[in-house]
C-alpha cells in the first residue's frame, strides 16, 4: 500500500481502523515529497520536524484507543495566506517574508482540534493575485502534469501538492477563481463555498466581499469531507452565515442527477473557448444527462462585464485591506528613512510585488474622488445585476454547468507581459464569486498534449450538497480521477 | 481612458507607495488599457440599481461589550520590526521646536 496514493477518505478510514499509524504517515509524505518537491515547488515552508513530533505524540496518545474525529492524522497543506500559530505565514510577499502568526485561523483551530497533521505552507501568487503562483516572491510553482506549464493560481501550490500526491488534501483560497482555476489545470477537485459558509478569520484579507476559503482534494469524496470539518459560523467573523452544516457525505449517497435541472449558459460557450475544453465539457454535459439530468439552456446575459466589475470591486477592497502593512506593527521595514511618510512609502515600495503594487494602484484609483462613481459604483450596481441573472437562472435549474477556463494550462512566462490578458482569463470564475454563490470544479478530461480539462458546477446559496450529489455522480461514471501524472 | 504620468504620481502618493519613474510608465500604461476594458460596464443600464456591497444578506453583528483573553503585549509586538517596552517604535513625528 503506498500510503501517498490514498484519497483523504481511505486514509481516514484505514487511520481509524488502527492500520496506519500518524508516524507511517508522515514518513510516507516526507518521503514523496522529498522525491517530487524538488521538481514540482508546491511548498513555501515545510514543517517537516514539527509534524514528525505531532505524529508521534498523536500516535502516543492512541495506544490501544481509536476514537478518532474526522481529520485525526491526516497530512494537509495549507495555502500561506491562511494564520497558522507559530508557522511561517508569508502570503508569498517579501513583506510578510518574516511574519509568524501569533494565533490561527478558525479553519486552523477547527482542524488542530481534531489533530490534522500540517506538512506545510504552500506557494500561492503574492497576496493571492494571480493566476499561475508565477507572482510568488519565491518563484512559480510547476504543473505536475507537465512542469513546463504554469499549476494557475492563485492557490497552485496547494493544488499542484494534492496533484502530486505531496499532501492527502489541501485548503486554499478563492476570490475569483482560485481554488477553482489552479484544481481544473492540475487535474484535482476544487469547491469554492458559498461566501460565508467557511469562517475567514485569519485568512489575510485581499478582497473581504469575495475572498472564501475552500478545500483542494483528489476526488469530490474528498472535498465533502473536508468541508464538513471547516465549514460553520464563526462569531470571529461577522461575515460568515449562521446556517447549519450539513453531514456532505451523506449528499454523495445519490449516485445520479435525477429530478436535477441542469442549465447550460450560453455566454459561457462563446469565441475565446479553446476547442478541446468545449469538447470536453459538451461530453461531461451528455453525461450529466444520461446521470438523468435534465439539460436546459439559460443565459447569463452580464457575463461580459463581470472583469470588469470584478477587477474593480477587488482592487478597490484590496488597496484597502492593505493598507495594513506599513512597516510598523509586522512585516518588512524599509531601512534608513528620515519620517513616517517615507517609512511607509519606501517599506510598500520594497515589500510589495508588480502585480500587487498594480491591483493597489487601480483600487486607490477607482477609489479616488471624481472617479468613485463613475468607477466603484458603477461596478457594485453591476454586480447587483450579475448577482440578478443568477437568481433568475436559478429559478429555472439546479445548477449550472461551465467550463473552468477558456484553455487548459498555459506554459510558464507565456502571459506574464499582459494583466488584462491574464485578467481576462478568469471570465468563467469570477461571477461566482461576485454572486457569492458555491462552485466545484473537477477533472472532464485531457487536452491531446495530456493537460487536465476542468468542469465547472455551480450551485444556489448553501447548495454544497447539490453540488456535491452531482460532481460525484459524474465522478464516479467516469475515470479520470484514476489517471495521475508523471512528474518529470 | 488615459492615464497620464502626473495621474499616476497622484495616486501612488495617496497609496502610500513610492515608484521607480520604469514602474510609473508601465503602470500609466497598464491602468489605461485596464480602464478602458473597464468603461465597457457604462453599456449597462444601472439606474435605480441598488449597489450590491456584500451577498448573501449579512448584517451587523453585536456581542456583549465584556473583556476576554486577547494577545498578550508581548505576542502582539513580537512580529513588530522595531519595538521597545511592549510599544512599537516608529520614526519621530512630532518635530522639535526650536525655543
Amino acid at each position: 500500500m503506498s500510503i501517498h496514493k490514498l484519497s483523504l477518505y481511505e486514509l481516514h478510514k484505514k487511520f481509524t481502523a488502527g492500520e496506519v499509524t500518524a508516524t507511517e504517515i508522515v514518513r510516507a509524505y516526507g518521503l514523496r515529497i522529498g522525491q517530487v518537491e524538488p521538481k514540482v515547488k508546491a511548498y513555501i515552508t515545510q514543517a517537516k520536524d514539527t509534524v514528525v513530533a505531532q505524529a508521534g505524540a498523536l500516535d502516543a496518545s492512541l495506544k490501544g484507543w481509536r476514537k478518532t474525529s474526522p481529520l485525526m492524522g491526516m497530512p494537509l497543506a495549507i495555502k500561506d495566506n491562511i494564520c497558522t500559530e507559530g508557522v511561517l505565514t508569508t502570503c508569498a510577499s517579501r513583506m510578510l517574508g518574516n511574519f509568524v502568526p501569533p494565533y490561527d485561523a478558525t479553519v486552523i483551530a477547527k482542524l488542530r482540534a481534531q489533530g490534522y497533521l500540517l506538512l506545510g505552507k504552500t506557494n500561492l501568487d503574492e497576496f493571492a493575485m494571480g493566476s499561475s503562483t508565477e507572482n510568488s516572491a519565491v518563484g512559480p510553482s510547476r504543473n505536475p502534469w507537465n512542469l513546463q506549464c504554469v499549476p494557475g493560481g492563485s492557490s497552485g501550490g496547494s493544488a499542484a501538492a494534492v496533484a502530486a500526491d505531496e499532501c492527502a488534501a489541501a485548503l486554499g483560497s478563492d476570490t475569483g477563481g482560485s481554488i477553482r482555476q489552479p484544481a481544473a489545470f492540475c487535474g484535482v477537485v476544487g469547491l469554492k463555498p458559498t461566501y460565508g459558509r467557511v469562517s475567514r478569520y485569519g485568512l489575510i484579507a485581499f478582497a473581504s466581499s469575495l475572498d472564501q476559503i475552500g478545500p483542494i482534494t483528489k476526488d469530490v469524496t474528498d472535498a465533502a469531507f473536508l468541508l464538513g470539518a471547516i465549514a460553520g459560523h464563526d462569531p470571529l467573523d461577522s461575515t460568515s452565515a449562521d446556517v447549519p452544516v450539513p453531514d456532505y457525505l451523506k449528499a454523495l449517497k445519490k449516485r445520479d442527477l435525477k429530478k436535477l435541472k441542469v442549465g447550460v449558459p450560453v455566454e459561457f460557450f462563446a469565441e475565446g473557448l479553446d476547442p478541446e475544453v468545449e469538447q470536453a465539457v459538451r461530453a461531461a454535459i451528455e453525461e450529466l444527462k444520461s446521470l438523468g439530468g435534465e439539460i436546459k439552456e439559460i443565459q447569463l446575459p452580464r457575463t461580459d462585464a463581470a472583469v470588469a466589475t470584478y477587477y474593480v470591486i477587488a482592487t478597490a477592497e484590496a488597496s484597502s485591506n492593505l493598507a495594513r502593512f506599513d512597516g510598523v506593527k509586522f512585516g518588512l521595514r524599509a531601512k534608513e528613512t528620515k519620517d513616517l511618510l517615507e517609512l511607509y512609502m519606501k517599506t510598500r515600495q520594497e515589500g510589495f510585488g508588480p502585480e500587487v503594487k498594480r491591483r493597489i494602484m487601480l483600487g486607490t484609483y477607482v477609489l479616488s474622488a471624481g472617479y468613485y462613481d463613475a468607477y466603484y459604483g458603477k461596478a457594485q450596481a453591476v454586480r447587483t445585476l450579475i448577482r440578478q441573472d443568477f437568481e433568475a437562472a436559478f429559478q429555472e435549474v439546479d445548477l449550472i454547468v461551465t467550463p473552468v477556463t477558456p484553455t487548459p494550462a498555459f506554459k510558464l512566462g507565456e502571459k506574464g507581459d499582459d494583466p488584462l490578458q491574464m485578467y481576462l482569463s478568469d471570465i468563467f470564475t469570477i461571477s461566482v464569486n461576485l454572486a457569492g454563490v458555491p462552485a466545484i470544479a473537477l477533472p472532464c478530461g485531457f487536452s491531446q498534449s495530456g493537460l487536465p480539462i476542468g468542469l465547472q458546477l455551480i450551485g444556489r446559496p448553501f447548495g454544497e450538497e447539490t453540488l456535491l450529489r452531482a460532481a460525484h455522480a459524474y465522478e464516479q461514471s467516469t475515470q479520470w480521477r484514476t489517471k495521475k501524472p508523471v512528474i518529470r | 481612458m488615459e492615464i497620464t504620468q502626473q495621474e499616476v504620481e497622484k495616486v501612488a502618493k495617496l497609496a502610500r507607495l513610492e515608484l521607480t519613474d520604469i514602474e510609473k510608465a508601465a503602470f500609466a500604461k497598464q491602468l489605461s488599457q485596464i480602464l478602458t476594458h473597464v468603461e465597457t460596464l457604462k453599456q449597462y443600464d444601472t439606474t435605480g440599481v441598488e449597489p450590491t456591497a456584500t451577498v448573501q444578506g449579512q448584517v451587523n453583528v453585536f456581542r456583549p461589550d465584556i473583556a476576554r483573553p486577547s494577545l498578550s503585549v508581548e505576542c502582539a509586538v513580537a512580529n513588530a520590526p522595531e519595538s521597545a517596552d511592549g510599544f512599537f517604535v516608529v520614526p519621530k513625528i512630532i518635530e522639535d521646536r526650536e525655543r
